[in-house]
C-alpha cells in the first residue's frame, strides 16, 4: 500500500521519532556544540530525508568517494550540512570527531559544505540556487557516459525563491532527465519568516509539475514513506522527478519547532546545547 | 574572430571528446555540423546564463570540458555569481566565450557593451582572462585551451580585425608577445590587449615617423600577466602607456599598474593609461565612433602619448 499522499492529506511530524533519527539529531547537536553555532532549524528538519537517502538509497564506496559508478548527492541548500556531516560520519567518509571541529579554523567542515575538503561532497554550496544546474550537468554526462548514476538535488524552500533554479528546472525538463530528482526540503520556514508571507511557493506541486518533473509530495519525517518514494526513482520513465517534502523546521526541538529564530543560532553555549540535548530525550 | 571561435569548438570536438558547446539562444544554425554529428555534446540552451554556468560546471565536475558561448555582458554580469562559485571557486576547466568585447555592439547601446568585462573577470580567483588580437591568433589561443585547468574567459572582437600577430612568435597562455622592440632601452613602451594591438601598432608607426623609439608588447593574455615582459619592457622606459577597450579601473592598465608599482617602487616610469571612462557610453553609431569619442584611435593613442611626454617634461 503506497504511503505517499495527496498534499491536503499531508500533516506532518505527527508520529515520534525512532531511536535513529533522534540519534542523528543528538550528533547534529554535538557538530553545533564543536562550533558553537549553525543552522539549527534547517539541518533538523532535513535529518529523515538525508537518513534515509545515505542508509537506503544512494550507491557509494566511503573509502572511494570518487569512484565512478556512484550516485551523486549535491545538497544545494548548503547552510543544512550538518545533517550531511552527521551521515558522512555514520557511513565512514569522516571520523566523528572531525564533527567536533565544525567551523573551527582548521576545520575540514565549514557552515556551509566545500568539495575540495571533505570526502563524499560532490559540489561546494552555500549560495543558493546553484546545485540544480550542477545536478542538469552531471545528468547530462551520465547520460553521455552511459552510466546510471543517479543525481540528487536536495533544496531548501527558501532556496528556490532563486530564479536559476527555474532556469534549471526548464532545462532538466526539457532534456528529459529522468536520471535527476530534485528534492525539495519543505518546512516552511525561511530565514525571514514564514515562506507563505516571504515568498509564496504555492501551488509548489504543480509548478515542478508545470516544468516537466514527475512530482510527488511526501511526509520529510516518514522514514518509510521516504524510503518508498525514493525506491521508485524515477517516478516517470522520461522525466526528472520532484520529491516535495513535508518537514517542519527545527523538528525534534520541541522549543525551536517552526521558529525562524532558530534558522542559524550562534553563541551557542554549554546551557544551550543542554537544552538541546534535553528536548531530544 | 567569433566564427573562427566557434569553428575552433567543433575541431577541438572532433580531436577530443571531451569538449561540449552550450550556447544560450545563438545564431540559428550555429555549429550544425557539429550538433549533427555529435549531438550529445551540443547543446542551446536559451536565455538561462545562471543555468548554463551551473550546467557546465556539472559537465565539468564530470571530466568533460565545456565552451559556453553567449554575449559578453551576459556571460560575465548577468551571470557572475555561478561563475565565480560554480567556476572559480571549484576551479573547473569551463571556458567562457564572450560575443562582443568592448565596444563592439555600439549600435546596440549599453545594456550590450561589455566595458568592465576584463575588470570583473579578473577579480575572481583562478579566472583565467584572456582577449586576443585576431583570427590567427585565436587559432593558437583555442588550440591552447584543451589542456589550461583553470577556467578561462575568451573576449571576441569584432571579426575581420586586420591580421598583425606572427606565427613565429609562438603562443602560450600567460606570455606577453613583443609585436615591436625599440631601439633603446629608453623609449616609449605602448602594452596592450585585444584589437588594442593593432591600433597601438598604428600607433607606433605615427610615433616613429615623429622620431620616437617605440616599443609594443601584445598582452593576449590579461591574467596571469606576463609580469616578466611588463617589467623587462617598462624599467628604464621613458614612458608607459597601456591601451585597452573596457574601463580603466581595475582592467588592464590597473593590472600592469600594479604589477609596476609593487615590484619596481620608485622607480616606476611614467605610466599614462588609455581606456574608457567610468561613465556607460550614451552614443551609438559603430564601434569606430566610439572608439574616437574615447580616443583610442591609432592617431588618438599616438598624440595622448606624445602629450603625456610634454606634460612629464614640464613636471621634471
Amino acid at each position: 500500500m503506497t504511503r505517499v499522499r495527496a498534499m491536503h492529506e499531508i500533516d506532518v511530524a505527527t508520529a515520534p521519532l525512532d531511536e535513529r533519527s533522534k540519534y542523528l539529531r543528538r550528533l547534529v547537536v554535538r557538530t553545533l556544540h564543536g562550533g558553537e553555532r549553525g543552522h539549527v532549524g534547517s539541518s533538523m528538519s532535513l535529518v529523515e530525508i538525508m537518513r534515509v537517502l545515505y542508509d537506503d538509497i544512494l550507491r557509494f564506496r566511503a573509502d572511494e568517494p570518487k569512484w565512478r559508478w556512484r550516485d551523486r548527492m549535491i545538497l544545494s541548500k548548503g547552510h543544512g550540512c550538518i545533517a550531511q556531516y552527521v551521515m558522512l560520519a555514520e557511513k565512514g567518509f569522516i571520523p566523528y570527531e572531525v564533527l567536533d571541529t565544525f567551523c573551527r579554523r582548521d576545520s575540514i567542515l565549514g557552515g556551509h559544505p566545500e568539495a575540495a575538503k571533505i570526502p563524499g561532497v560532490e559540489a561546494s554550496t552555500g549560495s543558493l540556487g546553484h546545485g540544480l544546474s550542477y545536478g542538469v550537468g552531471m545528468a547530462l554526462a551520465a547520460r553521455i557516459d552511459k552510466r546510471d548514476s543517479r543525481i540528487i538535488v536536495v533544496m531548501g524552500d527558501g532556496e528556490i525563491n532563486e530564479g536559476s533554479v527555474w532556469e534549471a528546472a526548464l532545462s532538466a525538463g526539457k532534456h528529459r532527465l529522468s536520471n535527476l530528482t530534485a528534492v525539495v526540503d519543505y518546512n516552511k520556514v525561511q530565514s525571514a519568516g514564514p515562506t507563505s508571507e516571504v515568498q509564496d511557493l504555492e501551488p509548489l506541486l504543480d509548478k515542478w509539475r508545470a516544468f516537466n518533473f514527475a512530482a510527488v509530495e511526501v511526509d520529510g519525517h516518514d522514514v518509510e514513506a521516504l524510503r518508498e518514494v525514493f525506491r521508485r526513482l524515477p517516478l516517470a520513465p522520461d522525466r526528472p522527478s520532484a520529491v516535495i517534502c513535508h518537514t517542519v523546521k527545527g523538528k525534534g526541538i520541541a522549543f525551536a519547532e517552526n521558529d525562524a529564530n532558530w534558522h542559524h543560532k550562534s553563541k551557542i553555549g554549554k546551557d544551550v546545547v543542554a537544552q538541546l540535548y534535553a528536548a531530544l530525550e | 574572430m567569433r566564427a573562427t571561435c566557434q569553428n575552433m569548438v567543433y575541431d577541438l570536438a572532433k580531436r577530443d571528446n571531451r569538449v561540449i558547446f552550450i550556447g544560450s539562444d545563438l545564431s540559428p544554425g550555429l555549429l550544425a555540423q557539429m550538433k549533427k554529428e555529435m549531438p550529445e555534446r551540443w547543446y542551446m540552451e536559451g536565455i538561462t546564463e545562471a543555468n548554463v554556468i551551473g550546467m557546465a560546471a556539472g559537465l565539468a565536475m564530470e571530466g568533460y570540458i565545456p565552451y559556453v558561448n553567449t554575449i559578453a555582458t551576459f556571460i560575465t554580469r548577468r551571470c557572475y555569481e555561478q561563475v565565480a562559485v560554480d567556476l572559480c571557486l571549484h576551479e573547473l576547466p569551463v571556458r567562457l566565450i564572450g560575443n562582443g568585447g568592448g565596444l563592439v555592439y555600439a549600435p546596440l547601446g549599453p545594456t550590450h557593451l561589455a566595458i568592465e568585462d576584463i575588470a570583473i573577470m579578473r577579480a575572481l580567483p583562478n579566472m583565467t582572462v584572456t582577449a586576443v588580437c585576431e583570427a590567427k591568433e585565436m587559432v593558437r589561443l583555442m588550440n591552447c585551451t584543451l589542456d589550461w585547468p583553470h577556467p578561462i574567459y575568451i573576449r571576441l572582437a569584432k571579426g575581420g580585425d586586420p591580421v598583425v600577430s606572427v606565427e613565429e612568435n609562438g603562443f602560450a597562455i600567460g606570455k606577453a608577445i613583443p609585436m615591436r622592440r625599440a631601439r633603446g632601452r629608453r623609449s616609449i613602451v605602448l602594452m596592450s590587449t585585444g584589437v588594442m594591438t593593432t591600433n597601438c601598432l598604428a600607433a607606433a608607426d605615427l610615433l616613429s615617423k615623429d622620431g620616437h623609439d617605440v616599443s609594443v608588447v601584445h598582452f593576449h593574455t590579461v591574467k596571469p600577466l606576463d609580469e616578466e615582459a611588463a617589467l623587462e619592457f617598462a624599467d628604464g622606459a621613458e614612458l608607459v602607456v597601456t591601451v585597452e577597450e573596457g574601463t580603466r579601473i581595475g582592467g588592464f592598465g590597473s593590472a600592469v599598474t600594479d604589477v609596476l608599482v609593487e615590484k619596481l617602487g620608485v622607480a616606476t616610469p611614467p605610466v599614462l593609461r588609455i581606456g574608457l571612462p567610468d561613465a556607460f557610453p550614451h552614443k551609438y553609431g559603430l564601434q569606430e565612433e566610439l572608439f574616437e569619442i574615447y580616443g583610442l584611435t591609432p592617431a588618438q593613442i599616438a598624440a595622448r602619448t606624445v602629450k603625456s611626454l610634454k606634460v612629464k617634461d614640464k613636471v621634471a
